[in-house]
């Protein structure tokens, strides 16, 4: 970190999802009175992405549920609000923001919060029944495309397509959900809750194909018409989804300087370079608690790293390092899951309910140190255990039971 | 979102339909929020919060991964 700088006067954020609308609220709610840019691509104003998969997509939500704040409180935090542009070019030894309208605008702090892009298929541009979901246009176009009775393919079963397996599912949609790992979110939750989650999609009608790729999407007439897999099987669909991850929105910051690794690299105070931060999905970090770098394309995450960037920025040498517990959740069919920390271990155990009910808290243990804990449909015994990673003050009167529990506890 | 100089009554609401039960406004202001232990949802203990937990509150407000609660200040 720099020494004491002085406190900035102009600051620009760049994103207006959920982490560059949380670095707004609390640049403000620390008081910075400065001018206060915020660079949105998008034409509306900033809007939640994750009901986009489930509420807006199965029609119970209208796209005006999305937005993240009313105008008064967008109002209220007094912004320099430019939407539907980006940003083309950043010259931090300037301290000069170039937006795709043609403005530059100067800075002497800035936050970069653009996000990600969803992956696509090579090939399928322009194609028409091959879909993504990143934005609120993409989740309209799918959510037209779904219609009763016909057959979507979803490529890929992370969160992101297995979330819209299970809307599509409610709606009487066929699905085919391909994944070339061997159980759905098998990344996030293990190979054990993973076979929980094909249980469960298979127990709603849903084809599941893992352990293959997808090698191409065929098309007639510029219309998708399936995909083919590596086996050489074909899958028919009227409509696909892609859902291989995405990559960080930073072709912008070719030219910057600032050091791009798969992300926009940054140290344990989420600084880049000084004077200028990154937040969300697009920061790749120092976590100093993990150790290692990391880069988190989820939703809790992106507030709270919006509002770490924000304090540092203001903080100067003041600043504290980004040490959150990570916190993911996903709502398929009638399940939640929620995962505080990282699932994964020399141990896994059972503490609460049991796997066969769908009701159940496994405890992740690495050592003798609690890493991880993943609930299904518990939220409130999740919250107990919550405090022995966090190490919260709930930890001293429940350390008693949960060490009991963990002693009666069976294996996943 | 208000700038809170000077201002001493806060008025808190929540969208219950919206909350997805993750509990951070628990961990940054245990003493106005709590959480149903079936579903883990949102339960306002107290609309009209002490000022002493007001810096919480406000950033319970930014912190919740649904922006569920609003907050108003007079």
């Amino acid at each position: 970190m720099t020494p004491d700088v002085t406190r900035p006067r102009r600051v620009a954020v760049v994103g207006a999802g959920a982490a560059g609308l949380a670095a707004v609220q609390a640049l403000r709610l620390e008081g910075f009175d400065g001018a206060l840019t915020l660079v949105g691509d998008e034409a509306g104003p900033p809007y939640d992405r994750p009901p986009l998969s489930k509420q807006l997509l199965s029609g119970e939500w209208r796209p005006d549920r999305l937005a993240l704040r009313t105008a008064a409180e967008i109002a209220a935090l007094d912004l320099d609000l430019r939407l539907g542009v980006t940003g083309t070019r950043l010259d931090p030894r300037a301290g000069r923001l170039t937006l795709s309208d043609g403005t530059s605008v100067p800075y002497d702090g800035l936050i970069i919060a653009t996000g990600v892009r969803a992956r696509r298929m090579p090939g399928t541009g322009g194609l028409a029944g091959v879909h993504v979901l990143r934005t609120l246009d993409d989740a309209l176009g799918l959510r037209d495309a779904l219609v009763r009775g016909s057959r979507l393919v979803i490529v890929g079963a992370g969160f992101l397509g297995a979330e819209v397996a299970a809307t599509a599912r409610r709606h009487g949609v066929e699905v085919c959900l391909v994944e070339p790992g061997a159980v759905p979110m098998g990344r996030a939750v293990g190979r054990r809750v993973g076979e929980v989650l094909a249980d469960l999609h298979r127990g709603h009608g849903v084809r599941l194909r893992t352990g293959v790729a997808v090698s191409r999407v065929l098309s007639t007439g510029g219309r998708a018409t399936g995909v083919e897999l590596q086996d050489g099987s074909v899958l028919a669909a009227d409509t696909v989804l892609v859902a291989i991850g995405s990559t960080p929105d930073t072709g912008w910051l070719r030219d910057s300087g600032l050091h791009l690794l798969d992300g926009v690299l940054c140290d344990q105070y989420c600084a880049a370079a000084p004077g200028v931060f990154a937040a969300g999905d697009v920061a790749r970090w120092s976590h100093p608690s993990y150790g290692r770098l990391m880069r988190v394309e989820h939703r809790t995450n992106a507030t709270e790293q919006g509002m770490a960037a924000a304090r540092n920025l203001l903080a100067g040498s003041g600043a504290t390092p980004f040490a959150p517990t990570p916190y993911i959740w996903s709502d398929q069919y009638d399940r939640k899951i929620q995962i505080f920390g990282d699932p994964c271990g020399d141990q896994a155990l059972i503490v609460e309910g049991a796997v066969a009910e769908g009701r159940f808290v496994a405890v992740y243990r690495q050592g003798d140190r609690v890493s991880g804990v993943l609930a299904m449909n518990m939220p409130g015994p999740l919250r107990r255990w919550r405090a022995a990673i966090t190490g919260g003050p709930e930890l001293g009167e429940n350390a008693r039971m949960l060490a009991g529990r963990l002693a009666d506890a069976t294996p996943l | 979102m208000k700038r809170g100089k000077g201002k001493s009554v806060m008025r808190v609401t929540v969208d219950v339909d919206r909350c997805s039960a993750s509990g951070q406004c628990v961990l940054f202001a245990p003493n106005v929020f709590d959480q149903r232990e079936e579903d883990g949802i949102v339960i306002l203990l107290n609309p009209t919060p002490a000022p002493e937990d007001h810096a919480a509150v406000r950033q319970a407000a930014i912190a919740c991964p649904t922006a569920c609660i609003h907050v108003e200040e007079t």
